[in-house]
C-alpha cells in the first residue's frame, strides 16, 4: 500500500493551490460568490490552462487523468479556498460527454472554451432519477424536451446543458441542449456560487443516449466524490482557523484554548476530519470498480455528518465572530453545511448504503 | 399531581387566542411565518396592538402598566403568540430595562422612562458585550469618567441587536478600575443621538442585518442617567441574567417550529411519497418531538414551582441549553427537509418566484444559520455549563 499521491497529481495540486491562493483570496471569493454571475468568468480559461479540466477525464478520452484521485486533488483545493467556479457541473457534464464519445465537446471543455452543466434534479425528484418527469419526445429524427429542472449547478454559466429526461420508452435518456434555448433563471446559493432553474418548453435537443441512467449515476458519483474532497479541504482550513482563534482569543485572563472543555472539542473535530479524509480516499480508490456506488455513498454520508459537526462547532467556538459575514469562517461553515444537500444528503446516502448492503 | 391546566388557565388561553385571531393581520403573520426580515414599523405596530389590550409589558406589575400575569399565564401567552406567528416582543425595553428600573430605578426614572417604553416613544437597545468582553463580560473596558455632573464615555459595544432602530441604549460601563473587576461597573442610560456615538451595522452569516457595533468617543451623559448605585452595575447585570429566565426555554417558538416542520414534511414529496412517510426522516422528527415534550414538562415544572418566575440559576441554564439545542435541531430538520432546495438565497427565492421551496420554507436555511446565535448569545451554552457545574461541584 502507498498513500502518497503520484508526482503528476502532486504537481496539479501544488500549482492549483498556488494559483488559488494568489487569484482567489477569500475576500475576493466572498465579494464575487453572491452576486451575478456568481463566479469570476475571467478565471476559467486560466484554470483550464493549469490543466484542471483535463485532469478530470482519462487519456483515452482526451484528458490526462480521470481517476478518483485526480478528481479529489482538484476539489480538495477548491474546498480550501471555497472557490465558486462552476467546476462541479463541468466535472459531471465532461464525464458524460466523454462517456458518450463527444470528442469535440470534451476537447472544448478541457480547453476552457466551452462550459456545460448537468440538469438532472426536479422539485419532486431531488435524489431519485426514477421520479424524473421531464419528457423527451421524438418527431421524425428530432427530439424536443419539456419540463423543469431544478438546482442545476453551473447552469448559470454554461453554454450547453446535459439534460436527463424520460423517453417515450420510459427510460431515462441523456440529451444535449443549447443553454440559450432554455428558460434559465440563475441565482446565488446561500453558501455562495450559482445555480439555475431551467424551464424547458419543447426545446430542441440532441440525444446522446436513450438509456443513460447508469452513465448518469456514474457521473453523479464522480460529483459526490468531488464534494467529499471539497469538504475535506474546507474542513482542514476551518479547523485551523478555529484553532488559531482559540489560541488568540483571551477571556478570563487567558487564551480560551487553555480550557480543556474547548480543547477536547477541537480534538473531536480533528478525529472526524481524519475519518472524513480516509473515507474519501476509500471512495476515490473505488470510483472505477464495481464497489463504486457503495463506497461513494459511505463517503458522502460520513462527510455530511462530519461537515455539519465541524461547521457547527467552529461557529460555536468562535462565538459571535463566527456568526458574521465579514469573517471568512462563517462562509466555510455555510459551504460545509449546504454541501451535504448537494447530490443526495446524509439520509439519502444512508438509505443507499442500506439498500446496497441488503442487495 | 395534576398535569392539567386549570379551567381559568384554559379560559385565559382561549381569550389570548381569540385576541390574536382578531388583531394579527394575515399579512404580518405570513411575513413572520416566512422568516422575512421585519422592519421597525412591523415591530412597533405589533407592540401598539398588544399595548392597546394592556398585554405588552408582560413581566411588569400592574401598577406600572403590566397585565399582572403569573408565570403560567406568560407561558400560555408565549405559546399562543408563537403558534399564531406574531412578531416577537422586542425585549430590550420591555423585558430588560423595564424590570431593572422597577427594581433599581428612582421614582423619577420610573415616571420618566417606563411610559415611553410602553407607548413606543423610545426604542431601547443593549450595550453589554464588547469586542474583548463576551463570555467574560466583567472584563468590559468602555470607560465612563465623571466630570462635574456628567460622565464622559469612551469605548465600544458590540452585538447590539436592532441598534439601528434605537433611540436609547442602556450600557454597562467601567466607572472604576479599583478592586475586583465586577466592582467598578455601572449601569448607565444613554441617548443614542448624543454627539460622539456611531452605530455601525454588522452583516450576519446568512446575510441579514440585526446587530451592530456602537462606538463611543467623548460621549457626555448626565450623572442622573445612572441607574442604581455607581460601581454596583454588576448587581443589575446579574439581576437581569436571572430575572424572568423561564421564557428562556423557547417552548413556544419550538412548538411552532415543530408544527411547521411536520406540515412541510407532509407537503414535500420524496421518492413519490410524502417525506413524513420516509422512516429515516420521520424518525428524526419523532425524536425532536420527544425532546420537546420533555422540555415542555421541565419548563412547566419550573413555572409552577417558581410562580414568581425567578428560577434558580441552574435550572435557567439547563432550560437555556436544552431549549436552544432543540430549537436549532428543529431548524436543522426544516432545512434538511428541503434537501438541495434550501440552497437559494431566500430573497431570490421569494422575489424571483423560483418555487423550488414553498414560500413558508424558502428561508429555512437562512433561519438555520441565523439561529446558530441562540447557543452563543445571552451567555453562551458553554458559560451556562459553567454555571451548572459550579452548582453541582460547589464554587
Amino acid at each position: 500500500m502507498n498513500f502518497n499521491q503520484t508526482d503528476d497529481r502532486r504537481m496539479i495540486s501544488d500549482s492549483l493551490r498556488r494559483y488559488l491562493a494568489d487569484q482567489y483570496p477569500v475576500e475576493h471569493r466572498i465579494k464575487i460568490a453572491y452576486d451575478a454571475p456568481f463566479h469570476d468568468a475571467k478565471k476559467w480559461g486560466e484554470l483550464a490552462e493549469l490543466g484542471i479540466l483535463g485532469a478530470l477525464v482519462s487519456e483515452e478520452q482526451g484528458g490526462f487523468g480521470g481517476e478518483g484521485f485526480d478528481i479529489t486533488v482538484v476539489f480538495e483545493e477548491f474546498g480550501r479556498t471555497l472557490c465558486p467556479e462552476p467546476m462541479l457541473g463541468n466535472l459531471m457534464g465532461l464525464r458524460l460527454y466523454a462517456a458518450f464519445a463527444q470528442q469535440d465537446k470534451v476537447d472544448a471543455i478541457i480547453a476552457g472554451t466551452a462550459r456545460t452543466a448537468l440538469a438532472v434534479f426536479e422539485v419532486d425528484a431531488f435524489t431519485d432519477t426514477g421520479e424524473i418527469a421531464t419528457t423527451a419526445s421524438k418527431t421524425g429524427d428530432n427530439w424536443t424536451l419539456s419540463g423543469r429542472k431544478s438546482l442545476v449547478y453551473g447552469g448559470h454559466a454554461a453554454d450547453t446543458l446535459l439534460v436527463a429526461a424520460r423517453t417515450p420508452a420510459g427510460k431515462i435518456g441523456l440529451f444535449e441542449i443549447e443553454a440559450s434555448a432554455a428558460d434559465i433563471h440563475s441565482y446565488a446559493m446561500i453558501d455562495g456560487g450559482g445555480a439555475a432553474e431551467v424551464g424547458l418548453d419543447n426545446v430542441a435537443a440532441i440525444c446522446l443516449s436513450e438509456d443513460a441512467a447508469e452513465a448518469i449515476e456514474a457521473a453523479l458519483d464522480a460529483g459526490r466524490l468531488a464534494l467529499c474532497a471539497e469538504a475535506v479541504g474546507a474542513m482542514d482550513v476551518l479547523k485551523e482557523m478555529t484553532k488559531d482563534y482559540l489560541m488568540q482569543r483571551q477571556q478570563f485572563g487567558r487564551p480560551i484554548a487553555t480550557f480543556q472543555a474547548l480543547q477536547h472539542r477541537l480534538v473531536d473535530l480533528s478525529i472526524e476530519i481524519e475519518q472524513a479524509r480516509s473515507i474519501t480516499i476509500h471512495a476515490a480508490g473505488s470510483l472505477d470498480t464495481p464497489g463504486r456506488a457503495l463506497a461513494v455513498a459511505k463517503a458522502k454520508n460520513l462527510i455530511g455528518r462530519a461537515g455539519k459537526l465541524v461547521a457547527e462547532e467552529a461557529v460555536q467556538m468562535h462565538g459571535g465572530i463566527g456568526m458574521t459575514w465579514e469573517y471568512a469562517g462563517s462562509h466555510y461553515a455555510k459551504r460545509l453545511t449546504m454541501l451535504d444537500a448537494q447530490l443526495g444528503d446524509t439520509e439519502d446516502q444512508l438509505r443507499r448504503v442500506m439498500e446496497l448492503m441488503a442487495a | 399531581m395534576d398535569l392539567n391546566f386549570t379551567p381559568s388557565e384554559d379560559a385565559f388561553r382561549a381569550e389570548v387566542r381569540s385576541f390574536l385571531k382578531d388583531n394579527l393581520s394575515p399579512e404580518l403573520a405570513t411575513k413572520v411565518r416566512n422568516g422575512e426580515e421585519l422592519g421597525k414599523a412591523d415591530l412597533e405596530g405589533w407592540h401598539a396592538t398588544l399595548q392597546s389590550r394592556g398585554w405588552l409589558a408582560v413581566t411588569w406589575p400592574e401598577e406600572y402598566g403590566g397585565p399582572g400575569w403569573n408565570a403560567v399565564q406568560r407561558h400560555i401567552f408565549d405559546e399562543e403568540c408563537a403558534m399564531a406567528n406574531t412578531p416577537r416582543i422586542v425585549p430590550f425595553g420591555l423585558g430588560m430595562l423595564g424590570p431593572v428600573l422597577i427594581k433599581f430605578g428612582t421614582e423619577k426614572q420610573k415616571a420618566d422612562i417606563l411610559p415611553r417604553i410602553l407607548d413606543g416613544t423610545d426604542w431601547w437597545c443593549q450595550g453589554y458585550s464588547e469586542p474583548g468582553a463576551g463570555s467574560d463580560l466583567a472584563s468590559l473596558k468602555t470607560r465612563a469618567i465623571r466630570e462635574g455632573d456628567d460622565y464622559i464615555i469612551n469605548g465600544q459595544k458590540t452585538w447590539t441587536t436592532l441598534g439601528q432602530f434605537a433611540d436609547k441604549i442602556f450600557c454597562l460601563v467601567r466607572t472604576s478600575t479599583e478592586g475586583k473587576r465586577q466592582e467598578g461597573i455601572s449601569f448607565v442610560l444613554v441617548d443614542i443621538n448624543t454627539p460622539g456615538i456611531e452605530v455601525r451595522p454588522i452583516k450576519l452569516i446568512e446575510g441579514g442585518y440585526e446587530v451592530n457595533e456602537v462606538f463611543f468617543s467623548d460621549v457626555r451623559v448626565p450623572v442622573s442617567n445612572l441607574v442604581g448605585v455607581e460601581n454596583e452595575g454588576w448587581t443589575i447585570a446579574k439581576f437581569l441574567l436571572t430575572h424572568e429566565r423561564t421564557g428562556i426555554a423557547g417552548v413556544g417558538a419550538s412548538t411552532q417550529a415543530l408544527h411547521e416542520l411536520k406540515a412541510l414534511a407532509r407537503k414535500l414529496k420524496r421518492r413519490g411519497k410524502p417525506l413524513i412517510e420516509d422512516p429515516l426522516f420521520a424518525a428524526r422528527i419523532a425524536e425532536a418531538e420527544i425532546d420537546l415534550e420533555a422540555l415542555r414538562m421541565t419548563n412547566l415544572r419550573v413555572l409552577v414551582d417558581a410562580s414568581g418566575g425567578a428560577a434558580s440559576n441552574t435550572i435557567a441554564s439547563m432550560l437555556k441549553i436544552k431549549g436552544t439545542v432543540i430549537r436549532q435541531n428543529l431548524n436543522d430538520l426544516a432545512r434538511r427537509a428541503l434537501g438541495p432546495a434550501a440552497a437559494p438565497f431566500p430573497v431570490e427565492a421569494l422575489a424571483g418566484n423560483l418555487a423550488v421551496a414553498p414560500p413558508e420554507a424558502a428561508a429555512n436555511a437562512a433561519s438555520y444559520f441565523n439561529n446558530r446565535k441562540l447557543s452563543i448569545f445571552g451567555g453562551s451554552n458553554e458559560i451556562q455549563r459553567n454555571i451548572i457545574a459550579k452548582d453541582i461541584f460547589g464554587a
